[in-house]
């Protein structure tokens, strides 16, 4: 009887499996929302983030460390505290306090971890880590912050500061979270990705209620931290800090390169901060003052800032002019024609070495207009464009108008009018001749350089035709690897040759020309050049960029002062100083010392940090 | 002592190999649900015994004892006995309110020293006893409505007593004697019937009444296209087909009012769920979301056993007893579920197989209640960790963890096997 219904109900069964499976196929392997859910639900990624490389200055001194702050952790479920008082007396807090806090953490959650003491240092540490095996349910969190051994160098060392939220959208990989710490600025951020090291991860099961269950697979998915890498800088802490010395109560910056490898042994952006100020738990309070600070003590001066380079430019002048055959050692010219002025001096036999030893500004109109027009053809107009194209191919050799390459941050390209440029201004081809630019020729007008830039002309001086980019770093990590870029020697294009008699006028501008007594180290022969930068607002920038000693030359540097006028007043003897230090380690004239520790320029300074030179020609060029 | 070697030999090794199967692989998973890595026990640990894992053991063991004095008794004793028996749980299900304790708010359960009883799981089998038994008279015929009317109180009165202590789920296990009935005779358009009142359910909870009305109105329009042109000229088949649309509609008007008005919060709120997957994911849905989640994140073979991070750390409530499939659907995988479904399919294959080769009518119609008890289960308790039913608390036979249920199963089927070891000591009619 009704044997087919048995088919029918065993039919009815199958199409039910079938369903079955059906929806677990797609639960199981189409849909795979769910095992992310699952992984949202049971494992708890914890972070390990290892401490930050250590910065060293070229004599192994510790410049940056770290110094681990504790974070006190409760869960309220596993506190048994038989002695409050004991307690509260162990962490200096009071009884209310601790009443408060935990009626918060209970509040927040029963079994999970809440923060109930920040940033205990390591003495409240380690006087509360012996006792704390009576307090069940506290526990400790390490964290680090930056420490700096010298209140030096801050601009170049940069800073660390929790990432933006900008940042943290730009991010190629998915490193950064909200809350993580990354360089800023300077070298904590150009090498960030050395000094970060490598976050350990931390794979825990947590259950239904948040509580942690032990290693998701046994551990083997962490990953251990490694710390980061330590930084070998070239600085010479010493020097750097005599240097800031020198540079208080001035607005400018100080940038001392080693001419043999272009390592940078000194860099001062004046006025600074106190780098300590920007680490730890102040960071907003203190940005927010620094930031709004007029003098822009967090501008790293060095590689940012912009001047006209002034006299100073001369230099590159007469080699380009030397090396194009517009010039010869031999070559004369007089005041008369000039439209720009110069102050009185020798003028019997105007040379080039004269020219430099004196800072001759018709001297250079001249010469310019020479290396503009010879060998040109056409009307004055055609001439002029040839002659600045080529003019301005070799001036971009020196590191004008493009980036050097330093290893900082927001270092600036500045300016190198070229063809392009002027046809740009004056609208069209033909539309400008020499008469138009000549303020090239003494190094006003649209030149905008930095400090660093002008130190590295320096250097390439002193090498007779070359330089290695300018780097602060010499080696990152114990096996000192650094960037086959930062050991290249890149020429110039000018014959060595050329550079016997700029060097001769150089070394003659310190003993008996532009540069005043105070300039002059006795036994040290030092090469150098005064500059004089007009700006907008208020008096003139004081320049000197300077080598020494001529032969076999240890030091290049440029010294900029704000607003102090004429290169040789301020800037000159500054640099002098710095040499004489450096080269011999002490400085035996203890009056000029003094005066310009003393020294201050700060009544001139105007506002007038980072502002670009004006791209309206000014005329009025002197000295 | 040659009695016993018979029975040892007449026994059906294939049911039991796979209701031991079943057993241990159930064992295991809830082994896995309860399992601590961080303070793992072994099984001669004497707090094992307090985990789930550990007294389900002990409800194993004494499920053996049961299966030895199913066999002990004569096969006749529960033929002969089936109304007494109904009629002992029908007294206990009047009693529970009574002298019964409540667990999970459910007020169904006795207390007999440790351990705790739920005469509903009982009732089953003892129903399942008394309908065989009634159907083995030759005289009855199930098409005829004084029989469908004696069936339909022997099913109803349990069933009834079971609402009243609100276990609607073990309630609703009753209508699975439907395939006994309908295997035994009972007309098509009974199951037909049942099946097309769940259809017309879901579909009045889903669509709004005048949606289905719309429904019903194209297809009415599609039908006269199709019909011949005479009947088309009939004035009778536009009254048919005004009074099936007219029957239906009242039905889902019935429906959407019982829902909103009869049902009680909670009931509605678990049919929501059901329909809508997003439905209180925090609240009510947590359930199904959950199992959902740990299900799905299985995988094509699993996380591995005891290593799964949804059913061990208790994401999943009610993880060993009612969402014990979970914890199979996590660790071993799309390819563990499969093949625990189709050992349920080969195993209700096996249990017809047998059911049919009986010779007495009483033991084939018992053999198709525990079928249809088994299935009923196995596609509410799997239905509901996928989402695919409401959660009613029914566990999986043999695989979830609690005492009631096991030994209850274990009777169930054991009876049966009990009788089909028996099968050639009766004459064939």
């Amino acid at each position: 009887m009704f044997e087919e219904r048995k088919r029918i109900i065993f039919l009815f069964f199958i199409v039910i499996a079938a369903i079955f499976i059906a929806k677990l196929l797609y639960l199981q392997v189409f849909d795979d929302t769910y095992t992310k859910a699952a992984d949202n639900n049971a494992i708890r990624k914890i972070i390990q983030v290892p401490f930050r490389g250590e910065v060293y200055d070229r004599n192994k001194k510790l410049i940056v460390y770290n110094t681990p702050i504790y974070d006190l952790y409760v869960i309220p479920r596993k506190v048994i505290l038989k002695d409050t008082s004991r307690f509260c007396q162990l962490f200096g807090i009071t009884k209310g306090f601790f009443d408060t806090t935990m009626r918060q953490a209970k509040a927040y959650s029963r079994v999970k971890p809440y923060l109930f003491l920040k940033h205990l240092s390591k003495e409240d540490f380690a006087r509360a880590q012996d006792a704390m095996v009576d307090f069940p349910g506290f526990s400790f969190q390490t964290n680090a912050f930056r420490t700096y051994q010298y209140k030096a160098l801050s601009n170049a060392l940069g800073y660390v500061a929790e990432i933006n939220p900008e940042a943290l959208l730009e991010q190629n990989s998915e490193y950064y979270n909200q809350g993580d710490f990354v360089g800023v600025s300077g070298l904590e951020y150009f090498y960030e990705e050395s000094l970060r090291g490598q976050r350990g991860i931390k794979y825990r099961m947590v259950n239904s209620n948040g509580i942690e269950k032990g290693d998701f697979k046994s551990g083997k998915l962490d990953i251990q931290p490694i710390a980061g890498d330590n930084l070998y800088t070239s600085i010479d802490i010493q020097m750097q800090q005599y240097a800031d010395s020198l540079m208080q109560h001035k607005v400018g910056s100080v940038v001392a390169i080693e001419p043999a490898t272009g390592e940078i042994l000194a860099m001062v952006s004046a006025p600074s901060y106190d780098p300590s100020l920007l680490a730890g738990r102040n960071f907003s309070k203190y940005y927010q003052t620094l930031a709004l600070d007029p003098m822009k003590p967090l501008l790293n001066r060095p590689p940012s800032a912009y001047y006209r380079p002034g006299s100073t430019f001369k230099l590159i002048q007469a080699l380009v002019g030397l090396q194009l055959g517009a010039l010869t050692p031999n070559s004369v010219f007089t005041h008369a024609g000039s439209p720009v002025k110069c102050h009185v001096h020798n003028t019997s036999h105007n040379d080039l070495h004269n020219a430099i030893q004196w800072s001759c500004n018709p001297y250079f109109y001249h010469a310019f207009r020479k290396i503009l027009y010879d060998q040109t053809q056409g009307n004055t107009y055609q001439r002029s464009a040839q002659g600045l194209q080529r003019w301005s191919e070799l001036v971009a050799n020196f590191g004008i108008g493009r980036k050097l390459g330093v290893d900082l941050s927001n270092e600036k390209k500045g300016n190198l009018p070229n063809v392009e440029y002027y046809n740009k201004i004056y609208k069209g081809e033909n539309t400008w001749k020499f008469s138009n630019i000549y303020s090239l020729s003494i190094g006003e007008g649209e030149l905008v350089v930095s400090p660093l830039k002008m130190a590295n002309v320096a250097a390439i001086i002193a090498n007779r035709g070359w330089y290695i980019p300018p780097h602060i770093v010499r080696g990152v990590g114990e096996s000192r690897i650094i960037d086959p870029f930062y050991q290249t020697k890149i020429p110039v294009g000018i014959d060595a040759k050329h550079f016997g008699v700029v060097i001769q006028g150089m070394k003659d501008a310190v003993q008996h020309g532009t540069v005043g007594s105070d300039g002059r180290i006795p036994d040290i022969e030092m090469c150098g050049k005064t500059g004089t930068s007009q700006n907008q607002k208020g008096k003139d920038h004081s320049i000197f960029i300077a080598f020494a000693p001529k032969e076999n030359p240890k030091i290049a540097i440029a010294v900029f002062v704000e607003n102090a006028g004429f290169g040789g007043f301020a800037a000159a003897p500054i640099a002098s100083l710095i040499i004489e230090k450096y080269l011999k380690g002490r400085v035996d004239r203890k009056d000029v010392e003094t005066k310009f520790l003393n020294m201050s320029y700060m009544s001139n300074v105007m506002s007038v940090v980072g502002s670009k030179s004006s791209k309206i020609k000014t005329d009025s060029t002197k000295k | 002592m040659k009695d016993n070697q018979q029975i040892v030999s007449r026994l059906d090794w294939i049911s039991v190999a796979l209701y031991l199967l079943f057993i241990f692989v159930g064992w295991s998973n809830i082994y896995s649900a309860v399992y601590d890595p961080e303070a793992p026990l072994g099984i001669f640990d004497p707090s094992f015994y307090e985990t789930n894992a550990g007294k389900q053991l002990i409800w194993i063991a004494t499920s053996m004892i049961l299966i030895t004095l199913i066999f002990a008794l004569d096969f006749r004793f529960f033929e002969s006995f089936a109304t007494a028996i109904y009629g002992l749980l029908i007294l206990s299900l009047i009693l529970v309110p009574f002298l019964g304790v409540t667990i999970n708010g459910s007020h169904s359960w006795f207390k007999f020293g440790g351990t705790t009883i739920q005469p509903a799981e009982f009732a089953k089998t003892a129903t399942a006893l008394l309908l065989a038994k009634y159907i083995n008279n030759i005289q009855v015929n199930l098409t005829q409505w004084k029989d469908q009317k004696n069936v339909a109180f022997i099913i109803a009165l349990p069933m009834l007593l079971i609402i009243a202590s609100n276990e609607t789920g073990s309630a609703l296990v009753f209508g699975s004697f439907l395939i006994l009935l309908y295997r035994e005779g009972l007309q098509a358009e009974f199951p037909v019937l049942f099946i097309s009142t769940v259809t017309l359910f879901v579909l009045a909870l889903i669509l709004p009444p005048l949606h289905i009305l719309i429904i019903l109105l194209v297809l009415a329009v599609i039908l006269i296209a199709f019909l011949p042109i005479y009947s088309r000229r009939a004035y009778q088949t536009y009254l048919k087909i005004a009074l099936a649309i007219g029957l239906i509609m009242s039905i889902v008007l019935v429906v959407d009012f019982f829902v909103n008005n009869v049902l009680k919060e909670h009931q509605r709120n678990r049919i929501k769920v059901l329909l809508d997957p997003n439905f209180d994911k925090r609240g009510l849905g947590y359930q199904v979301t959950q199992s959902k989640i740990a299900i799905g994140s299985g995988g094509l073979w699993g996380k591995g056993f005891l290593q799964g991070t949804q059913t061990k750390f208790d994401f999943v409530p009610e993880q060993s007893t009612d969402f014990i499939f979970c914890t199979i659907g996590e660790e071993h995988g799309l390819v563990g579920v499969t093949v625990v479904i189709l050992l349920f399919m080969g195993f209700l294959w096996r249990l017809m197989f047998l059911a049919d080769q009986q010779r007495t009518r009483f033991a084939r119609a018992y053999g198709y209640g525990v079928v249809g008890i088994i299935f009923f289960h196995f596609l509410v308790n799997v239905g509901m960790t996928i989402g695919l039913m409401p959660i009613m608390g029914i566990p999986l036979p043999f695989f979830s963890y609690g005492g009631s249920s096991l030994w209850s199963f274990t009777i169930l089927l054991f009876i049966f096997l009990k009788l089909d070891a028996h099968r050639s000591d009766t004459l064939s009619r």
